[in-house]
């Protein structure tokens, strides 16, 4: 069965979407993040969405279910790269991701997250060169 | 039947120059080609085509230079005229060959007038349709005030589809030029409705999705009556006052700063 490759970048999860999501694989992509999220202790998910072209209720449903859970567990969302086409039919489906921040691309994206996870991680590096003091 | 009724246009010297009476000359010659006395109670009848032809031509011109179809309803009449004139003079002694004659003939203008009105309202159509394209199409300019801040002003009424097409726009432009900022001032925007300050509020969402910011900036007193007496929520929206302090407030966000130049003695 295919399923969406989640790569890990330092604190953060990167998921690219290369292709057009079924629900299956959406589904999929949704329980292995969360799975994801939990073995890694990542602080931050960048969902990349700039290949995906067509999107349905589901669809949208899951994006933000991902980024309502990621939340509970503590990282932050950020979806990046969506097109015009998607972001008009997600508005006019009612859907408007309140709980998932949103960048124009991967570069801004991982700035963003950086500077939310920012404050934070700050602290823990500290913390490391005091530990090795 | 004998018809010298070229000079029936001369009447219509009042409203414009040579060409017009060339113009008439055509249309005179044209339609006492195609008539003749077989033809004549058959108006349908193909020989009738080219007379057709001018008269739209002729009535789509008109529209087109902006007459009223009353004037355009004239021209045609007038030739009406002046050919029951002549026939009037020329059957003055046979009174049932004329009453037949003008029967005819009224009957033959008057289907000559119902093409002219249905061309020239056709034609004006076409005016109004192009004017309405041209219209949407330069009414959504997308402006780059800065880098990475857009700015777009809305003048007019502002119903679905236009918003569409401003959607579409910025945020094709959005990501065209990877602006993070997005200013929609709508201090041309007459009146909102409910549905208008819904169509404001899709737009400034899917900005958001987009991962951009949306501001709306120039909203009137007016308009802010109206929203508030709609009860339409606005609060989550960055709204600001005029286009300047949504400038201002877009470079505050993104970091940037304007200063006014020490100037060089005073440095000194």
């Amino acid at each position: 069965m295919d399923r969406i490759p989640i790569l890990r970048m330092g604190h953060f999860l990167l998921v690219t979407i290369q292709i057009d999501l079924y629900d299956r694989l959406a589904t999929n992509l949704e329980s292995d993040l969360v799975q994801m999220v939990n073995k890694t202790g990542a602080r931050g998910v960048l969902i990349d969405i700039s290949a995906l072209s067509i999107v349905d209720s589901f669809m949208g449903r899951i994006l933000g279910n991902i980024g309502s859970m990621s939340k509970i567990m503590d990282a932050e969302t950020v979806v990046v790269g969506m097109q015009p086409a998607v972001a008009i039919t997600l508005i006019e489906l009612g859907l408007e991701l309140k709980g998932v921040s949103t960048a124009l691309n991967v570069e801004r994206g991982m700035e963003l997250l950086q500077a939310k996870i920012g404050s934070d991680e700050g602290e823990l590096i500290d913390e490391d060169e005091d530990s090795a003091e | 039947m004998s018809l010298q009724v070229a000079d029936a246009s001369l009447r219509e010297d009042l409203m414009s120059n040579e060409e017009l009476r060339e113009q008439s000359n055509e249309l005179v010659d044209v339609l006492l080609k195609a008539m003749s006395d077989r033809n004549l109670s058959d108006l349908s009848s193909p020989d009738f085509e080219p007379v057709h032809e001018i008269l739209s031509g002729i009535s789509i011109s008109r529209a087109r230079q902006g007459f009223s179809p009353r004037e355009t309803g004239l021209y045609v009449f007038s030739l009406k005229d002046a050919l029951l004139q002549n026939i009037q003079e020329e059957l003055k002694n046979d009174p049932p060959a004329l009453i037949d004659a003008l029967l005819k003939i009224d009957k033959l203008m008057d289907s000559l007038g119902v093409v002219t009105f249905d061309t020239f309202i056709k034609g004006r159509e076409e005016v109004i349709l192009r004017q309405t394209d041209e219209i949407t199409e330069i009414s959504t300019p997308v402006i780059r005030v800065w880098d990475g801040i857009l700015a777009l002003p809305i003048i007019g009424t502002l119903d679905s589809a236009r918003t569409q097409v401003v959607m579409e726009s910025l945020l094709q432009e959005i990501v065209v030029s990877g602006s993070t900022i997005a200013i929609l001032d709508i201090s041309g925007v007459p009146a909102v409705d409910s549905l208008v300050a819904q169509h404001l509020i899709k737009t400034v969402a899917a900005t958001r999705l987009m991962g951009a910011e949306c501001i709306i900036s120039g909203i009137r007193p007016e308009i802010a009556q109206t929203v508030v007496h709609l009860g339409i929520d606005l609060s989550n929206i960055v709204t600001k006052a005029t286009l300047a302090s949504a400038l201002k407030y877009a470079f505050a966000v993104l970091k940037l700063e304007v200063k006014k130049i020490q100037k060089e003695k005073a440095a000194i």
